[in-house]
């Protein structure tokens, strides 16, 4: 597993999403992109890591903050770029934005954007997929829910882990503790802030890894996985990570040190990465410079094709409110 | 056989005939029910098609959007309209909103079916009529179903619909008593009905108020008034060319609604007359409503807080001179 080749290939993926998220940034000053975007950047280990356990029949539900598990899905960034610049092209034909980022393919049902919103419909997924899976006697597909340190706070989240362990769903509650509910540091909203101790209230079983190193995350959530497809109910697994960049582009980022988040940059889960990859005495440099190119040239793809990209007719505004097909 | 068989042969039937479709709530299962709707289903599909959940509004609601969008076919049966507001983010976030938000990516058809009304001394948490509310929300579909073999075939249809569906069953309706056809099933659910045919002046309304604008109209044609009594079914979407075609025989509207008057569903329903009847109306429209008041308990308050034959009746004499 962690042969040097499968190492590079986390590399270049966190690369992508690193780069990715860059040029949405500078995209978003040339107001190419519009609307709120929230960054994925110093998180990136753990969407790669997490993306390692799932198959493609596996289903998820993520955030407003999952451009990130979006490009780890596999979904293509010029369907993720289009769709930020509004076009028709876009992975959701310009309907739903930064926030929004919906596939059909690859079983991506969606940024949420309410805070904890996903997650009854990720425990519904897993539902469907337990009940298909009974009739055919086969394992259930994972049903991996994003979310973050703020949805644990949320009422949904607890009414869920209920309902997912009480029915024993294959959900993966995947937490992303950044250690910020937009602002709000973990301390000032949770009297227990070792989130993982809370899944123990409704026997799901947890951990908690170092989401800033991406082989943790990868094998922390194949452990996870590995248990949930078991059929044995629901898991928590907690990724501690850190935003690098404000909360989204309006942030002006009052509420923390700068020291702190230079503090976190020295864990830069790419930089960790390469050292990892160099541990043996072998240079990477050459990868990286390969892949920065790739990486470079993907986007550039991405942004040709958001730019070529159409504006849906205004007569369509209408469609898509009700289905256009019977059931 | 009471309204609320009717709604249980249905929802037998479609367990019968589709096994993606399941029925979960609180307590649907081994207590029945809190209506006794679902009773004795439990024994006869099982608890992994009858399922109970924990009172959980928003995970059971949001569990069966979820469950939609992995290809089956749930009922969620939620004990009285206001807990469903609990569970409104689900509904109006995400329910009424994938569709679009996906691009037309992912339909959710999901059944969601609730209690609603006052009468039944039940006060201020039990008894409201909020489907005005969810009539306001694009990418829902909202009924109503009055009679028997609306209860029985609109939830057969709403099955067979590729979109949310919220049906809107007043509790007083229960144990109303009638009948269905043997070969009774899914009804059209995108139109209303008029119920009685009359002259002078449309009575429009839904739900357990319809059968008293009904008992109102038959003793206004005693007075020689005779009241047009048009079932709404469906309030989202509004059937408009019934309206506008009863109003265009009748020349006078009365909409009847036991929800708050500000910003309901009859302020709606007054607009679009005005806006596409105008030069039909020989009367302002009129609105007999629920009192604005949270519902009180007692039985007397309770009682003069909702419409009734009485004001109703007297509403429609302000209205309408007799003829002869």
């Amino acid at each position: 597993m962690t042969d040097r080749h499968h190492l590079l290939d986390l590399l270049r993926q966190m690369l992508l999403i690193r780069r990715f998220e860059e040029k949405c940034a500078e995209l978003y000053t040339k107001q190419k992109i519009r609307g709120f975007l929230h960054l994925y950047i110093g998180e990136e280990a753990v969407g790669v890591g997490v993306m390692q356990a799932l198959r493609s029949e596996d289903a998820i539900v993520s955030t407003y903050r999952e451009h990130g598990h979006a490009l780890a899905r596999g979904m293509s960034p010029g369907s993720i770029m289009a769709e930020m610049f509004g076009k028709q092209e876009g992975c959701s034909r310009g309907r739903g934005g930064s926030m929004h980022l919906f596939d059909r393919k690859t079983r991506f049902y969606g940024g949420n954007a309410v805070v904890g919103g996903g997650l009854p419909v990720a425990v519904g997924l897993a539902l469907a997929d337990k009940l298909l899976a009974d009739k055919m006697g086969t394992q259930p597909n994972v049903t991996c829910c994003f979310f973050g340190d703020g949805a644990v706070a949320e009422g949904e989240f607890h009414e869920c882990m209920n309902l997912a362990a009480l029915w024993r769903l294959p959900v993966l509650f995947l937490c992303e503790n950044n250690r910020y509910a937009m602002g709000t540091r973990l301390d000032v909203s949770h009297s227990m802030t070792e989130l993982s101790k809370k899944a123990a209230a409704y026997c799901v079983p947890a951990a908690v890894v170092d989401g800033m190193d991406v082989l943790a995350v990868e094998d922390g959530a194949k452990t996870a996985a590995e248990s949930v497809r078991s059929g044995q109910g629901p898991y928590f697994l907690e990724c501690r990570t850190y935003r690098f960049r404000a909360h989204s582009m309006y942030d002006p980022e009052l509420y923390r040190d700068k020291a702190e988040v230079e503090e976190w940059k020295t864990r830069d889960p790419i930089a960790a990465l390469m050292r990892r990859i160099e541990a043996d005495g072998s240079k990477a440099d050459s990868n990286v410079a390969e892949f920065e190119c790739q990486v470079a040239k993907e986007i550039d793809e991405s942004i040709a094709f958001a730019e070529t990209g159409t504006w849906e007719p205004v007569v369509d505004l209408l469609r898509f409110v009700y289905s256009e097909q019977p059931a | 056989m009471t309204y609320r068989d009717a709604i249980r042969e249905a929802i037998r039937k479609a367990l019968r005939a589709d096994d993606r479709v399941f029925l979960m709530g609180e307590d649907v299962g081994r207590y029945g029910g809190c209506y006794a709707v679902s009773k004795g289903l439990l024994a006869e599909f099982g608890p992994e098609r009858i399922r109970d959940t924990p009172l959980s509004e928003s995970a059971f609601v949001g569990a069966g959007i979820g469950a939609a969008l992995g290809g089956l076919r749930p009922i969620v049966e939620i004990m009285t309209v206001n807990f469903s507001l609990l569970a409104l983010d689900q509904i109006l976030n995400n329910a009424a909103t994938l569709l679009h938000m996906s691009g037309g990516q992912f339909n959710v058809p999901v059944v969601i079916r609730m209690a609603t009304g006052g009468g039944r001394q039940l006060a201020a948490q039990h008894s409201h009529s909020l489907e005005g509310w969810y009539a306001h929300i694009p990418g829902i579909k909202v009924l109503t179903p009055a009679t028997l073999e609306d209860a029985h075939g609109m939830l057969l249809a709403a099955l067979q619909d590729p979109d949310p569906v919220l049906i809107f069953e007043n509790a007083l309706l229960y144990n109303m008593e009638g009948g269905l056809p043997s070969d009774a099933g899914p009804v059209e659910i995108a139109h209303a009905s008029v119920r009685r045919a009359g002259r002078d002046v449309s009575v429009i309304t839904y739900g357990n108020s319809l059968w008293k604008a009904l008992e109102a109209a038959r003793g206004l044609a005693e007075k020689g008034i005779e009241a047009e009594v048009v079932d709404l079914r469906p309030l989202r979407p509004l059937d408009d060319r019934t309206l506008v075609d009863s109003v265009s025989r009748t020349h006078r509207a009365l909409v009847v609604d036991e929800g708050w008057r500000s910003g309901g569903i009859s302020a709606e329903i007054s607009a679009r007359l005005t806006e596409q009847a105008f030069y039909e109306l020989d009367a302002p429209v009129q609105r007999l409503c629920g009192a604005e008041v949270p519902m009180p308990y007692a039985a007397h308050m309770e009682q003069v807080s909702i419409p009734q034959v009485a004001t109703i009746t007297a509403a429609v004499e302000g209205m309408v001179r007799p003829h002869g």
